[in-house]
Order: structure tokens, then C-alpha cells, then sequence
């Protein structure tokens, strides 16, 4: 049986889906609720998953990458959840999907020695799954206000000199290093510049991990600066061009939550109607019942749409990075802030339609899809909230 | 150390396989195909064999034109080359026959080992194998759970069910390995990308100087009579404890000979 041709079951991507199934499968699938108690995975898998050769997909060969596009992550990102992982997984294992592209795409615009070595010294190691490196973005005071935050780097002969804190720091209480965003200018977007801060420097402190509702195998770190001081070296890029390079990649993120998003809906779906088969109520399987098939048919509708408008953009986005010039970057950043708000709202009708079949057991930790319920409650939060992205749009489209 | 490695493309083993009602060979039209499960252990075996020294990993297969599938996977993996003998006349071969192919395939390629996997997980008969190395008179050790190659000799551990041998045999020579002998990897990106690029050569039976008469249906020494689905399971008898359900119980293992 042949499958007809699309650009996401090309005989090498349905290779990689497959491989990522067997990876999951092998090393993730029984191991996970352990890693959920733990409240964090272990480094070893950051290994293992290097080994595979999937935890490089999406960043370039020459800075110790695996090759590929948006396209391949997407499909890696699939591929993990809808195998059995979940999207506090992806959080947790690719961090460095947000924490190195900053690193990467600084260093390919203008190559430096100083811009080299950050690439040596964070990057290779960390796609090597020998370091975990997280992002600083967000603070205390303001999530996605990224122009206004706070924490303040000032120059001090060979140093950056930081105050200030960051709270939500995915893998933060694990990371041996942060690409932390801080102010060296003026108020507003022009006055930010991103800066490496490797675990141990005096004065950057990581506070205990945040208890969360869901992604509980993914930790979560407030982290403080006192008078850290941070070699000047390790500044990513210009000094205040930070915000450009952080909004540059808020569009993959937004993108990868999306694609989280609806696979999440799928393997929802899928446990659902495998349990709505087996399950037996009143003498016959729930599947027989037509209210049953009914909600199956809407949480299909929900995901199948959501995923071709989320590949439709992911497609669009392969193309500008591969510099196709009939993209629109402003369009594509509106487009991809939908995709995220579609497939948010598709996922959290998924996942609640998917418990309410399951009944009582869809309220039970044994039960996986439980645990989507509780994951994907934050893919509307993170990465731009969904008032936000709205906002966003607003201002792009000229509303 | 050069290994050529022989895999089949079967019917994948998760779906509901059949056979073809006009000719009763394997239907291949109603199910996806893909590298037989146990050959990838050989395909691993060959790669760690292969991955100290300078020498070259080749993969065959005969088979029809989706076979080539099975040798994209094993490329996939990590293999250097691929051979594919294709050609309408091959069609319902059976394992004498497969052999025949196999041995004259290899007569044009360098090799110092020939590995397999333990059988196919279609046919499941195993014979192929030992059969090949009977036609090209090399020795054959079969059913290795462990795979040591140390310059030209491969010393293989086969278990059994009372005893463990290890053998040693000299360079060339022909081994099939079991699902013991170590996880078969699975294609990592760079692998799945390379193995766009590396080369594969189709071969028909006219390039081996075969006669269509050789091979085929006609040529086969046995022949499928008859074929049905397996009936469906039907319903367990469900004991009801009413005090003697030990008693009940043990009547029933007993009339299955079980006790």
C-alpha cells in the first residue's frame, strides 16, 4: 500500500517517525510515571536520545546538529507524543530547542571568535546531550511583556554585572547554563541583550523546583541574580539586539507548542476510542452508544483540522527559513499565533471530551490520558498566552 | 572485513497476512511490507562488525520491486551498499530456488562473511542460510546468539535448549544470528538522509546467468495445497465456583492432558 505523497510522509520523514516511535517506546513509555514522581528526567536520557540522533534534528551540521527543518522537529514532536510521550517531555528533553537557537542563529549572521566559542562551549556539548541548557525570558513581574523586563546587566571591565530574577524557567533547577534575557539599555525592546549564565557563577542562584498542575517530568526553576557577575564573552550577538533574536524565535516556539497541541489531541483520541472499544457499559461497548461516536467524530474533527492548519504554516515557515521570498514574515507571525490558538482550543476540547469517556478512570494517574488533561492546560499559557497571541494578531491583520 | 548481509522484505507481521487465492503464494498487495524483523539483528551484527575495521557492509535482497524498501532500511541503519535482484520470473520462488539467487548474487560481490537473520518471520522456515552455503561450499554457522569477528575467523555462541556450543569458523564463511544477539539500532536522521545518496544495484536473473526454468512457481519442490484463516478463537468455558470450582478446574486441565 502506498501512502500519497505530502511533505510530512516523504519515504525519510516516515524513517524518522519511525525511529522516534522506537526510541519512545524503548526508553520513554515505561519509565515516564516514575519520571513524573521524580519531577524531572534524567540526564541519561539527554545521552540516549543524542545516541539516536534525534536531539540535534533542526540545528545545523556544522554547529554540531543533526541537519533538518522545522518540518523534521515537527515531525519529531509528533512522533514523541503520539507514541507515548508527552508534551512535558518535549519541554523537558528540548529545551534546548529555545535555550540554543539564539546561540546558533547570532553565530551564522555574524561569526566571531567570541560568537565561536559560545558555540564550543554551550552548544555542541548540550546537542550532545552532555549539558541541559534553559532560556531566562520570563520574570516575577511580567510574562509575555517581554520589551519591559527588569532584570538589569551593567558593564564592568570584563563583566556584565546581573540583578534581577526570572521565575518559569523550564529545566531551569537541571540546566548548567541559562540564556537569560536582561536589560543593558535603555526602557523598551532596544534595551535588551541575551546573555549566557553557566550554573555556579557567584551570586546566580536557582531556588527550589515550582510544584506545577501538569508537565510534572519537566522541572521548573525561579532563579535569582545578585551582583552575578557574567563574562562579557558570553554576550549572544550585539549588546541590545537581544530582543530581535528573542522574537525571531518566539515564531518556531509558537509553532512547536501548536504542533504539541495537536498531537496531544491525537494520541488523546486515540487512547479514547481504544477505550471506548474495550469498555463495556449497560452490556455493550461504550463505542456502540451514538453519543459516544459522536464526541470521537468531533475530537477527530478538532485534531485533524487543527494539525492541517499548523503544518500549513510549519510548511510556510521551512520555506522562509530555506529563503523562499513569497513569505511574509509579519504574516507568518500572525499565522503562526493562530495555529497556536487553534490547535490550544482543539487540544483542550480533546483532552477534556477524552476523560469524560474514559469516566472515572479518565480521572484516575494510572490513566494517561489524565496526565494530557493536566499537560495541556499550559500550551495556552506558555509561549505567548492566548489573549496575547490574539492581541498580536489584531495588530498584524489591522484590526 | 567486508560482510554482505541477506534480508527479506516480508509482509509486515502486525497485519492480517494472506495468501493470493489465484496462485497461493503470499499476497502482497492487500498489506504493507518491510525488512523482516530478524534480519535486522544481522544487519546489527554486520555494523558492529564492520564499524573497527575499513571494510564495507553490502546488503542483498530478492525480492520485487517494493523489496527495495528493505534495503533502504538497512542502509538506513548504517549499511554502505545495497544489491537488489529483481525480475518477474522470480515470483513464487521457494527457499531452493531463493538460494540459487542468493549464491549467484554473491558470486559478484566481495565478501569475507555472509550473515542472516535465523529465518524470515513469513516463511519462518530457516533453511536459506545453510542452503547457500552448501552451494557456494563455505561453512555455515547458524542460529548465533553471540557474533565475535576477530580478524578472519567469527567465533559464534549458539545456544540451545541443554547446552551451549561455541564454534569458530574461518573467513569466508556464512552465519545466521538470533533476536539474542544484541537490539538492532534504529536509523538516526543523518543516517535516514545519507542513505539517500548511497548506491544501489538492481540485478535481474539474466545478469546471474540464471534460467527463468530455475526459479519461479514452476520450479518450486513444494507447493501450498490448500490455505484457510485461522478460525476465529471461540468463547472460553467460564467455571463457576460453587464450592467445587478446585475440583472443576482440575477436571478440565485434566480432560486437555494438562495435568
Amino acid at each position: 500500500m502506498t501512502t500519497p505523497y505530502d511533505a510530512w510522509s516523504t519515504p525519510e520523514r516516515a524513517a524518522l517517525r519511525d525511529s522516534v516511535t522506537r526510541f519512545v517506546r524503548s526508553e520513554v513509555v515505561d519509565n515516564l510515571p516514575r519520571w513524573e514522581d521524580d519531577g524531572e528526567i534524567p540526564r541519561d536520557l539527554h545521552k540516549r536520545a543524542a545516541a539516536a540522533g534525534l536531539l540535534g534534528i533542526g540545528f545545523p551540521e556544522d554547529v554540531g546538529g543533526e541537519g533538518g527543518d522545522v518540518l523534521d522537529i515537527s515531525v519529531v514532536t509528533e512522533a514523541m507524543i503520539e507514541a507515548g510521550g508527552s508534551s512535558g517531555l518535549i519541554a523537558a528533553l528540548y529545551t534546548h530547542g529555545i535555550a540554543l537557537p539564539h546561540i546558533v542563529s547570532a553565530h551564522r549572521a555574524n561569526p566571531t571568535e567570541q560568537s565561536a566559542s559560545l558555540i564550543e562551549r554551550y552548544v555542541r556539548p548540550t546537542l550532545a546531550g552532555e549539558t541541559i541548557g534553559s532560556l531566562g525570558v520570563t520574570e516575577p513581574g511580567g510574562g509575555s511583556d517581554v520589551a519591559n523586563l527588569r532584570t538589569r546587566a551593567v558593564r564592568d571591565g570584563d563583566a556584565y554585572v546581573v540583578d534581577g530574577a526570572k521565575t518559569f524557567i523550564t529545566s531551569g533547577v537541571r540546566a548548567d547554563f541559562v540564556t537569560t534575557a536582561v536589560r543593558t539599555g535603555g526602557d523598551g525592546y532596544g534595551g535588551i541583550s541575551l546573555l549566557v549564565v553557566d550554573k555556579g557563577t557567584p551570586g546566580f542562584t536557582v531556588a527550589n523546583p515550582l510544584r506545577k498542575m501538569g508537565w510534572h517530568c519537566s522541572d521548573t526553576a525561579e532563579l535569582s541574580y545578585a551582583e552575578a557577575r557574567v563574562p562579557v564573552q558570553n554576550l549572544v550577538g550585539e549588546e541590545n539586539g537581544g530582543f530581535v533574536l528573542v522574537m525571531q524565535q518566539f515564531v518556531n516556539e509558537r509553532l512547536s507548542l501548536a504542533v504539541q497541541a495537536y498531537a496531544t489531541a491525537q494520541r488523546s483520541l486515540d487512547l479514547t476510542v481504544a477505550y471506548a472499544r474495550e469498555r463495556e457499559t449497560f452490556g455493550r461497548p461504550l463505542a456502540t452508544r451514538q453519543v459516544i461516536r459522536h464526541k470521537l467524530v468531533e475530537m477527530h474533527r478538532a485534531t485533524v483540522t487543527a494539525r492541517a492548519y499548523t503544518r500549513q504554516v510549519v510548511e510556510r515557515a521551512a520555506a522562509l527559513s530555506a529563503g523562499a521570498t513569497g513569505v511574509d514574515p509579519m504574516r507568518l507571525a500572525a499565522d503562526a499565533a493562530i495555529a497556536k490558538n487553534d490547535a490550544v482550543a482543539a487540544c483542550d476540547f480533546v483532552v477534556d471530551e477524552a476523560v469524560q469517556v474514559h469516566g472515572g478512570m479518565g480521572y484516575m494517574r494510572e490513566t494517561e490520558v489524565e496526565r494530557h488533561y493536566r499537560d495541556s492546560r499550559i500550551l495556552g499559557i506558555g509561549g505567548g498566552a492566548t489573549e496575547v497571541m490574539n492581541d498580536l494578531i489584531a495588530k498584524i491583520l489591522g484590526y | 572485513m567486508n560482510i554482505v548481509v541477506c534480508v527479506k522484505y516480508v509482509p509486515d507481521a502486525t497485519a492480517d497476512r494472506s495468501f493470493d487465492s489465484s496462485d497461493s503464494t503470499v499476497d502482497r498487495e492487500g498489506v504493507d511490507g518491510l525488512l523482516s524483523e530478524l534480519d535486522e539483528y544481522a544487519v546489527e551484527q554486520a555494523l558492529l562488525a564492520a564499524e573497527d575495521g575499513d571494510g564495507e557492509v553490502t546488503v542483498l535482497t530478492v525480492g520485487p520491486a517494493d523489496a527495495a524498501d528493505a534495503v533502504r532500511k538497512a542502509l538506513q541503519m548504517g549499511a554502505d551498499k545495497g544489491v537488489h535482484v529483481e525480475d518477474d520470473d522470480i515470483a513464487g520462488s521457494d527457499a531452493v530456488a531463493t538460494s540459487l539467487i542468493l549464491a549467484k548474487a554473491l558470486g559478484t560481490l566481495e565478501y569475507d562473511l555472509v550473515f542472516f537473520g535465523m529465518s524470515s518471520t513469513d516463511g519462518t522456515m530457516g533453511v536459506v542460510p545453510t542452503m547457500v552455503a552448501e552451494r557456494l561450499g563455505l561453512p555455515a554457522v547458524t542460529y548465533g546468539s553471540e557474533i565475535t569477528v576477530d580478524g578472519s575467523t567469527v567465533t559464534v555462541r549458539r545456544d540451545g535448549d541443554v547446552a551451549t556450543e561455541t564454534i569458530t569458523a574461518t573467513a569466508p564463511a556464512v552465519v545466521s544470528v538470533t533476536d539474542q544477539s544484541g537490539e538492532p539500532r534504529y536509523p538516526s536522521f543523518k543516517g535516514i538522509m545519507a542513505a539517500k545518496k548511497k548506491p544501489v544495484e538492481d540485478l535481474t536473473l539474466s545478469d546471474l546467468g540464471i534460467d527463468a526454468s530455475e526459479v519461479g512457481l514452476g520450479a518450486a519442490w513444494t507447493k501450498v495445497l490448500s490455505f484457510a484463516p485461522r478460525p476465529p478463537r471461540s468463547a472460553g468455558e467460564i467455571v463457576t465456583d460453587e464450592g467445587d470450582g478446585g475440583t472443576k478446574l482440575a477436571e478440565f486441565l485434566a480432560s486437555k492432558k494438562f495435568v
